[in-house]
């Protein structure tokens, strides 16, 4: 039987805006996703760090201060270094049109503005996330 | 069958926080209710119809505006474009760091310096953010909560250096720091030492600045965090009872507090639903403070307060409609009768306000004023059969949740426990699963979208240089003070907050010699220790 994905959600930064992010937890979740949130005020690193002890597909970074590019950036550099480049990278909050832009420049389409219907997310994830999925020795 | 009873049969009408609605309303939906006793007359207790008794036709509502981003210098020159196109009062948002103490030297600021708000580090920040401002015409608001005492103290040593008697100073410290814990998220210190703080922040100006509200509790952000209408009048009221319990226990009455106790609320869009809150709300709190509390002066009776239209309303898709939001919840709040408002931009899902976004929530809610003609007469609504029934359920509503939040050991027990937090969030989660199966339709986004929408709007972006700037205008003060001046004052501050006295002197006395926002929080975090956040979804 096929694993369910497991998603790491995140918010870098100092900001507390986090309704939409825990909106998106629960979203994933109830469309049969394992979804672990690290709260609010986590570096990078440390989400990295989860995402390779969880064993994660994907992982989403939430932030409502425009920091996403840099943000992103910094969270794929960390991936590459751990060796860990197949996670999918996924962003949300308040996206303007050129910061979507330049996220696909640097190959991350899963760019989700506010009011995106959370089935989107799901459906984006899906078709980017390979569902043949060996489980690791170990795991269940 | 006849026609609507068809039409509720295939749908079921709702408020926007979840209340069945019936198609119509009269007299049998208020049997047992006296007018003279329920609303009365505005002006008197239970204010039901408002605070005062001609409410808007000798005073309409303070247009308060909020500014705040990039350096003090910055937005001081916003400050005063606001002022000049007519308001009375200021109102100022801070940066993150800011918010949470942190330095903008800080490593964990980068970034974010003068980004969603202004950045205060010094006293330096504060005299330039209100440079040229009439302190005894303009009052000035801080949103700001677990740095409150260091931002009132600035203020304070700001208008003392300028030859401005306290006790003319009018303005706010929002200083609501429960809500911080389930809500807007800056917190600093963890619960109890952060209700002390916050509660000598109320003590000192009750002594020293009566105009000054030393607390503004706030339903606002709890609301935009996705609690209905009755929860955000209910969670704000049991945060007031705990700072009311810890000042009754410094030997303080009710009525030397209460008076000064002001209120910031959302406006959403139920329109009937939101007037009916305002009504509710205050009468509520009208016989908390008579029954429960025993207060006396009818000053304390009195729910005033500042409402905001509700940001998390206001949609990225098709911005302008945004306008037409702002509009119905404006109106809703001038016929619920609040005491000062602030429309938000409507560029608000996309940026911080542009000065156009600033120019048109001015000019909403001038219209209302000027042309709309329900400023003529104090509430509006009395009497409508729906709109009282509405003011009685929410009434009942806050109630319950009041009980089950003393229940539980009150506010700052439910803020420990997550009980709140996680009250919010199932709310917010069942709205967006309503919006998600289109039972609730948002024009824009879950209906009527464009495709491929261009949105035509100038969104408006702090430059990148505010952040140097800001740096260097750190660095610059910290080069020319006294260090051992600073140290000396910030270890008389550690020692009072470890006596347990009173803190504010001892803040105003380090803000004077330079000392930096993040070393006086982190004086205090020495002593008090400092909040770990949750994750709770």
């Amino acid at each position: 039987m096929a694993q369910p994905i497991r998603v790491v959600l995140t918010k870098p930064g100092i900001d507390g805006h986090d309704v939409g992010v825990k909106i998106v937890a629960r979203g994933l979740r109830d469309a049969g996703m394992e979804v672990i949130y690290t709260g609010l005020r986590v570096e990078i690193a440390e989400a990295v760090r989860t995402a390779l002890q969880e064993d994660a597909q994907v992982i989403g970074i939430a932030n409502a201060s425009g920091q996403h590019v840099s943000m992103a950036a910094e969270m794929k550099r960390q991936l590459a270094e751990a060796g860990a480049e197949e996670i999918l990278v996924i962003v949300g909050g308040i996206l303007l049109k050129e910061d979507i832009d330049q996220l696909r420049e640097m190959g991350i389409l899963g760019a989700f503005p506010p009011g995106t219907p959370i089935e989107k997310i799901v459906e984006f994830i899906n078709l980017n996330v390979p569902q043949t999925r060996v489980p690791q020795a170990g795991a269940s | 069958m006849n026609k609507i009873d068809k039409i509720e049969k295939e749908k079921v009408f709702k408020t926007g926080s979840g209340r069945p609605v019936k198609a119509v309303y009269g007299p049998e939906d208020l049997k047992d209710w006296d007018f003279n006793e329920k609303v009365g007359v505005p002006g008197e207790y239970p204010f039901t119809r408002g605070v005062h008794p001609e409410m808007y036709r000798t005073r309409t509502w303070t247009r308060r505006q909020v500014v705040g981003f990039g350096t003090a210098l910055e937005s001081n020159e916003r400050n005063r474009y606001v002022i000049a196109n007519g308001p009375t009062g200021i109102s100022n948002d801070y940066d993150v760091p800011t918010l949470i103490g942190l330095d903008s030297d800080d490593p964990l600021a980068k970034g974010e310096v003068g980004r969603m708000g202004v950045a205060i580090d010094t006293l330096q920040d504060m005299r330039d953010l209100l440079d040229g401002i009439d302190l005894n015409k303009i009052s000035v608001s801080q949103t700001i909560n677990p740095p409150a005492p260091i931002l009132l103290g600035m203020f304070v040593a700001t208008a003392q250096e300028r030859g401005y008697k306290l006790e003319n100073m009018a303005g706010t410290s929002q200083n609501d720091a429960l809500k911080e814990f389930y809500a807007q998220k800056t917190f600093v210190f963890p619960p109890k030492p952060q209700v002390r703080f916050t509660c000598d922040v109320v003590e000192y100006c009750s002594k020293n600045m009566p105009r000054w509200n030393g607390i503004n509790i706030n339903g606002y952000n709890i609301r935009e965090t996705g609690a209905t209408a009755p929860q955000e009048m209910a969670y704000a009221f049991a945060q007031a009872v705990t700072y009311f319990e810890d000042l009754l226990a410094r030997g303080l009455s009710i009525d030397d507090v209460a008076p000064r106790f002001s209120f910031i609320f959302q406006i959403n869009n139920d329109f009937f639903e939101e007037i009916a809150k305002f009504r509710a709300g205050r009468r509520y709190w009208a016989r908390m403070l008579k029954e429960r509390f025993g207060a006396k002066d009818p000053k304390s009776w009195r729910m005033r307060m500042h409402v905001q239209t509700a940001g998390s309303t206001m949609t990225y898709q098709q911005p302008e409609v945004n306008i037409v939001r702002g509009t119905i919840q404006a109106l809703a709040g001038a016929c619920g009768g609040v005491q000062s408002m602030a429309v938000a931009g409507f560029d608000e899902a996309l940026s911080i306000p542009s000065e156009k976004a600033h120019r048109l929530s001015l000019r909403t809610q001038q219209v209302i004023i000027h042309e709309s003609g329900v400023c003529n007469t104090v509430d509006p609504l009395a009497g409508s059969y729906y709109v009282e029934t509405l003011t009685n359920q929410i009434e009942e509503e806050i109630d319950d949740w009041m009980r089950q939040i003393d229940g539980r050991g009150g506010a700052l027990a439910c803020v420990e426990s997550g009980w709140l937090e996680q009250n919010v969030s199932d709310y917010a989660h069942q709205y967006q699963m309503e919006i998600a199966s289109k039972e609730r339709i948002v024009v824009g986004v879950n209906e009527y979208q464009m495709e491929n929408e261009d949105y035509d709007v100038q969104t408006f972006r702090v430059g990148e240089d505010s952040e140097r700037e800001q740096l260097r205008r750190l660095a610059k003060v910290k080069e020319s003070r006294d260090r051992a001046l600073v140290e000396e004052r910030l270890d008389g501050l550690r020692r009072t907050a470890a006596s347990g006295a009173n803190i504010l002197e001892d803040v105003i006395s380090a803000v004077k010699v330079m000392a930096t926002e993040g070393e006086i929080i982190n004086a205090l975090a020495d002593v008090v220790g400092r909040h770990k956040a949750s994750a709770i979804v």
